[in-house]
């Protein structure tokens, strides 16, 4: 059971998908402009992470090495069209604020870097609950970029108005330009944050972008030819 | 013709898929580092989005739509997709390989960039025939290589520069971004 508890603190702030480890950026800017797409948009990948992390590692002795990345994608693919209808059914309102970016999931680094690094590892259990964790961990992130956007660019969150009526909400905030700031924003005062850990002497784990292969499930698709990111300042 | 520019115009500068639309953010953030990379990536995406989207028209308006499997797109997609951008590197590799050689590195890398699922489920979306789909793939990833492109040449000159600890590296980049996507509300007028 201590491994299963590992597995969830590890997603949600070890190894946080949005902050530590910047994947799946793009549903990550595009559906925060409020609290609540992000919640929903968290929790749908969480949905679709566990069900594909569950299902690859019941089927990890069953795939061949060579196809893996082919199998994995079809079986994202298929849970992605099952979790597309049933919200189309059932929460007729996040399907339409969602759009686009409930198909994408199929593409949402996470989704394939988990099951490549960790569910065709590991046991069915502890890949549940990893894929609950980094699911978590997603959702987190994805509300609270949203909560920032929405309460500067709306004076709202979820929806209530919060600001008082005086103030004039920044509308760029929830329009493209206002995700990029926000993001940023958020991703330098962690690095504040662990500058100063840093200097107590405690050991930090580095931010890592696009181009890290190790904690990428994409690298075996790139065969590991990629390019030195931004962070090696 | 007319509708066609408009398109064009449309997915090129008015709706930049990085800027406006959140598509493709990996390799915007992780492949700009310097202008010839980034260059060779926007060869690549044009390449391989402009093929997709020809193909994926077919199979939606051949395949999928007569026999009533439309709910099936997504998958058919990512896998039309991913075997394409296998085929086209064996094709590159054997029949051209100067031109294997610029974009060959690039080309694995396009599998998992969203803006080539995206553009192929937009076109299904829209309603666009064969045609407009490939204009509006091919309009959509020449707006991916110019923001990429800028995007690279601004991160050439933010290297020499003095910035706030905090903000070094991905952070800075953002900004950059945010304020690019600003410029790029500028083209709104256009259409």
């Amino acid at each position: 059971m201590n491994r299963c508890v590992e597995r969830l603190y590890n997603g949600l702030i070890k190894e946080n998908p949005t902050f530590v480890l910047m994947l799946g950026m793009c549903p990550t800017l595009a559906v925060t402009t409020s609290a609540i797409n992000g919640v929903g948009m968290g929790l749908t990948t969480t949905v679709v992470l566990v069900m594909s992390n569950m299902l690859i590692s019941m089927l990890r002795k069953i795939i061949p090495d060579s196809v893996r990345m082919p199998a994995f994608i079809v079986v994202v693919a298929s849970f992605v069209t099952i979790v597309q209808f049933l919200l189309e059914g059932f929460i007729p309102s996040l399907y339409d604020s969602l759009g686009l970016y409930i198909p994408l999931i199929v593409v949402n680094c996470i989704i394939l870097g988990r099951a490549e690094s960790y569910a065709s590892k590991n046991p069915v259990l502890p890949s549940i609950f990893d894929g609950i964790g980094m699911g978590l961990g997603f959702t987190v992130g994805l509300t609270s970029i949203g909560i920032v956007r929405e309460i500067i660019g709306a004076g709202q969150i979820f929806g209530l108005q919060i600001m008082p009526e005086a103030y004039e909400p920044v509308t760029i905030f929830i329009l493209a330009p206002g995700a990029f700031l926000v993001l940023s924003g958020l991703v330098a005062l962690q690095n504040k944050v662990k500058m100063n850990l840093a200097k107590k002497g405690k050991e930090v784990k580095q931010t890592s972008g696009c181009g890290d292969c190790g904690s990428c499930g994409n690298a075996s698709a790139c065969g590991g030819k990629v390019f030195p990111t931004g962070n090696e300042e | 013709m007319g509708e066609l520019l408009i398109i064009a115009v449309g997915s090129a500068l008015v709706n930049n898929v990085v800027l406006s639309q959140f598509l493709g953010i990996c390799p915007f953030l992780g492949v700009s580092k310097k202008v010839e990379t980034a260059a060779g990536m926007g060869g690549a995406v044009i390449f391989v989005i402009t093929i997709a989207s020809f193909v994926t028209g077919l199979i939606y308006e051949f395949l999928l739509e007569p026999t009533g499997f439309e709910y099936l797109q997504t998958i058919v997609f990512i896998l039309v997709i991913a075997a394409l951008v296998q085929f086209v590197e064996m094709f590159l590799k054997k029949v051209m390989p100067p031109l294997y050689q610029a974009l060959g590195v690039y080309l694995p890398l396009i599998t998992t960039n969203c803006a080539v699922l995206g553009v192929a489920l937009n076109n299904v979306q829209y309603e666009y025939n064969i045609l407009q789909g490939v204009v509006n793939g091919f309009a959509t990833a020449v707006g991916f290589t110019i923001s990429i492109v800028i995007m690279a040449g601004i991160r050439e000159k933010i290297e020499c520069n003095d910035v706030t600890p905090a903000f070094k590296g991905t952070p800075i980049v953002l900004v950059t971004a945010s304020l690019m996507a600003i410029a790029f509300f500028g083209f709104s007028g256009l259409i």
